[in-house]
């Protein structure tokens, strides 16, 4: 087994292990600690792959940015001791259904699929190819997109503000 | 070839990351976990088209520039949820997602 | 060529003071209605005299014979270049006389109504509705196609049934003004069927085209028999029963005695002066293709004159002063049918459509002056019975008078206007048939006798106890009634033969004493037996009356025709016909809307659980769908 295998093998366990936790745990601010690592780890594949910048920034804004912003809002909606109450089991049997059919399925499908597997290249991408993506205008530019998410996060972040507002009325 | 982890790993990883995902949106009634579990499926899709990216196209760096799009929007998209969560919050008293059917027939 | 556009405002008057007055009728006191409505017709009358003034003595004649003008045409409706459908103004000599006809006797109606509406609730809505009809009847004389007649001819209709119901609080004036829609409106099916058969072979509405010398209906429609008569003979026929009914003709009459419910005044406007010989006027005016259908020419002077007799007969054993008034119109619109059925066309032969409409000119004189004269009777002792009347010629002289000229002229006693068109029309008779003529004959007769009936028990013999002694009516009910007086008795001179002619050819004619001498003879026989009978009270009536048994009964009870439709649509056509498709209606058709309205009840009450509003619910069917359609693509749909 290769280095590269066994962390694979690790980060995968981890993610599995604690998504399935995320989705269960009855202590709402747990699960979000659980998301934390879930989402600690997928960074962790990133780096695996060698997008180090990308695995960077899932650690800073999703790590650090957005489970701090849910656990935020889980302090302003719900008690610490509070426990989620266990949903019905029918529910539960039919989102169970509905998503292992979706996993076989999918799974299946990929099994039986044959991909163009490259050689490995183990560089990493450098940052600058990163910023001359971003805004070239060219063929492999995103300058269009970047600016999109540019006005889109920015009127998310109005929107966010003008709905989280105290109304007059 | 990616040192003996062909890419059916990563995508039954990620399959399996997001039916979970699918699983958690369908079952919890709070919407905060609702949340969660949306943020654990856009990670799957992320993981996904990553090692597309470099296993099988790594001249391009596509599916890295689609990464970090969808981590933008994700913090858009999570930023605008919790603000509708709190207004939730701040007119029902509760968030749970039952609790939310004034619209219906 | 004179200009004769301005004709169009004789129809446009009526009706712009019909909806001025229909729309203000509340807002200002009711005589001010009344007197617009007055000053209106007044106009109108103006310019019907002063068009027949140009029309007859000053425009020029064509080869001697009156011109048929289309003073005003425009297309109303353009369906194809063949199918249009226009409106305008035909001024012909029976459309002319007609105008003068109305217009004076709608005028006089009005000016009566002022005072004998007074204090009616209904003031103002009364006198609006007449402004309608003097419109819709102005509209129908002069309309120049068939299909504008049609148009007017349910207008009239219309208003007619409006003030037949004109009490509408009382229930028998509303059974009687549906009885006359109903059976009119039944009778105007059979004109409509007419009018689509006759312009469906000949291929115009223009009245001008069907009854010129080349006409289409000489010549198309005969091939296809039907019964034994060709298909223009149906339509014709189908045009007849329309005019019958409007008409009163027998079997079509039963509406007419019972629309006297309306108000007196429009007794004397509608059901006996204009509207009721709106199927004279129309046989009339389709006359040269009725005379080119023999068989159906023939069937119209039977109707007329059977009608004309079974009217005469019942009216003499009727009590109720308008009852009597009413079967008599009914019996001289059949003479003037019979008139018209016994005619031929153009010079000398065309006798018969002269008198015919010199008859309709000087009837509608002396019956709107007995229908006014008989509402100043009602008006003064409030009852319409004749038995508890008498006495009243001291009470109400100028009415007396009238009243009497009026009786003189229906008996057809010369000088006064209805011997002259009566001996016509006698003459006529005579010979075409001589059957026809014996019952013409004894019509005449009858009819003195009826009216001198009438005559005598309402002003001669005892007075009876009145609630308040009779008083002679306002002046603005004598007025109409001295003029109509006028009318009735100089109407008569009026030179027929030269002005209203079956091919507009003035012609001329001598009195045949032969004949004339015995129509006054049995007319003052007729006088003779009234005043013997009925000038003092005796029990000779009675006896007489008795002594007639079963015959007097059925005449008394109007032939029981009533009864007879009555059974017929109740019995028959109810039970076995309405009930039936009312079963079908409520059950299978009904039933079936309701089984689906319910079954969509049923369905939509399950659906709508699905639209449960949990969000959870609707990303489940989402998931659960969206992994069906790739089962869907990755399994079973692969090419």
């Amino acid at each position: 087994m290769t280095t590269n295998q066994f962390m694979f093998l690790l980060f995968s366990a981890v993610i599995v292990i604690f998504s399935l936790l995320t989705v269960t745990s009855r202590r709402i601010l747990r699960a979000a600690t659980f998301l934390l690592f879930v989402l600690v780890s997928t960074s962790g594949m990133y780096f695996l792959l060698r997008f180090n910048f990308l695995a960077a920034i899932q650690l800073t804004l999703y790590a650090g940015g957005i489970v701090v912003l849910i656990i935020f809002s889980i302090l302003l909606t719900s008690h610490i001791n509070e426990k989620l109450s266990i949903p019905p089991l029918t529910k539960r049997i039919y989102a169970a259904i509905a998503a292992l059919a979706g996993a076989i399925l999918c799974i299946v499908t990929i099994l039986q699929t044959e991909f163009v597997q490259k050689v490995f290249d183990p560089t990493r991408v450098h940052i600058r190819t990163i910023g001359e993506g971003m805004l070239s205008t060219g063929k492999y530019g995103y300058a269009l997109p970047f600016e999109v998410i540019s006005v889109l996060l920015l009127a998310a972040m109005i929107g966010s503000i003008i709905l989280a507002k105290k109304r007059k009325d | 070839m990616f040192e003996g982890v062909p890419i059916h790993w990563f995508l039954v990883l990620s399959t399996t990351m997001f039916f979970i995902g699918i699983y958690g949106f369908l079952v919890r009634k709070n919407l905060i976990t609702m949340l969660m579990s949306i943020e654990l499926i856009l990670n799957s899709v992320c993981i996904n088209f990553l090692a597309f990216n470099k296993i099988l196209f790594p001249e391009h760096l596509e599916g890295m520039f689609f990464t970090l799009f969808i981590i933008a929007v994700a913090a858009a998209e999570a930023s605008v949820a919790i603000a509708i969560i709190i207004n939730i919050y701040r007119r029902l008293v509760n968030i749970d997602v039952e609790k939310m059917n004034e619209m219906k027939y | 060529m004179i200009d004769f556009s301005y004709t169009i405002w004789i129809l446009l008057i009526p009706l712009i003071v019909f909806v001025v007055t229909g729309l203000t009728g509340n807002r200002f006191k009711p005589i001010v209605t009344g007197i617009i409505g007055t000053t209106g017709l007044g106009v109108v009358f103006l310019l019907s005299v002063f068009t027949a003034y140009k029309y007859f003595f000053v425009l020029d004649k064509v080869d001697g014979a009156f011109q048929r003008l289309l003073a005003l045409n425009f297309t109303w409706l353009h369906l194809t270049d063949k199918l249009h459908i226009d409106i305008g103004v035909l001024l012909d000599p029976i459309s002319v006389m007609m105008l003068i006809v109305i217009s004076t006797v709608s005028f006089m109606v009005h000016i009566y109504s002022l005072g004998y509406m007074k204090g009616e609730k209904g003031f103002a809505r009364f006198f609006s509705i007449l402004s309608l009809f003097s419109f819709s009847m102005l509209g129908l004389v002069i309309a120049t196609n068939i299909f504008q007649m049609y148009i007017f001819w349910e207008l009239v209709g219309v208003s007619s049934f409006l003030l037949i119901g004109f009490y509408y609080e009382r229930d028998s004036a509303v059974a009687a003004s549906k009885k006359a829609f109903i059976v009119t409106r039944f009778a105007d099916l059979g004109f409509l069927i007419g009018i689509l058969v006759l312009s469906y072979t000949t291929g115009t509405f223009d009245f001008i085209t069907l009854t010129g010398p080349n006409s289409p209906a000489f010549t198309s429609g005969q091939g296809i028999m039907f019964l034994g008569m060709s298909t223009m003979t149906w339509s014709m026929l189908f045009i007849f029963m329309g005019g019958a009914g409007k008409s009163a003709m027998f079997p079509l009459h039963i509406w007419l005695p019972d629309a006297m419910e309306g108000p007196t005044p429009v007794s004397a406007l509608i059901h006996a002066a204009t509207m009721v010989v709106a199927g004279v006027y129309l046989v009339a005016r389709m006359f040269p293709i009725f005379h080119h259908q023999e068989s159906a020419l023939e069937i119209v002077a039977w109707v007329g004159g059977f009608t004309s007799l079974f009217a005469a007969v019942i009216a003499c054993t009727q009590y109720d002063i308008k009852r009597v008034l009413a079967y008599s119109t009914m019996s001289q619109i059949g003479m003037m049918m019979l008139a018209l059925g016994v005619s031929g066309y153009g010079g000398e032969d065309g006798l018969g459509y002269m008198a015919s409409m010199f008859h309709l000119f000087t009837h509608a004189f002396f019956k709107a002056l007995l229908f006014l004269g008989a509402g100043a009777i009602i008006h003064a002792v409030h009852s319409n019975y004749m038995n508890e009347m008498g006495g009243l010629r001291k009470y109400l002289p100028i009415t007396h008078a009238t009243f009497l000229i009026a009786c003189l002229a229906i008996a057809g006693i010369p000088p006064f206007a209805g011997f002259f068109s009566k001996d016509e029309i006698l003459v006529a008779v005579f010979h075409h048939n001589k059957i026809l003529f014996a019952m013409a004959y004894l019509v005449a007769g009858m009819t003195a006798f009826y009216m001198f009936r009438l005559y005598f028990n309402v002003f001669w013999g005892k007075d009876q106890h009145y609630h308040h002694t009779p008083h002679e009516a306002p002046a603005t009910m004598t007025i109409p009634l001295i003029i109509l007086a006028i009318g009735s008795t100089f109407a008569g001179f009026i030179p027929f033969t030269k002005l209203v002619t079956s091919d507009s050819q003035p012609f001329e004619t001598n009195t045949e004493w032969g004949i004339a001498i015995p129509a006054v003879f049995i007319a003052l026989v007729g006088i003779g037996i009234a005043t013997m009978l009925y000038m003092k009270k005796s029990e000779t009536s009675k006896k007489i009356s008795i002594a007639l048994g079963g015959f007097y009964i059925a005449a008394f009870n109007k032939f029981y025709i009533d009864q007879v439709y009555l059974f017929i649509t109740k019995k028959i056509l109810f039970n076995l016909v309405s009930r039936p498709i009312a079963w079908f209606d409520r059950h299978i058709v009904d039933g079936a809307m309701n089984q689906i309205a319910f079954v969509t009840n049923v369905a939509s009450d399950k659906i709508k659980g699905f639209q449960s509003g949990q969000l959870q619910q609707y990303a489940l069917a989402f998931v659960s769908g969206v992994i069906g359609l790739a089962l869907l693509f990755t399994y079973l749909w692969t090419n």
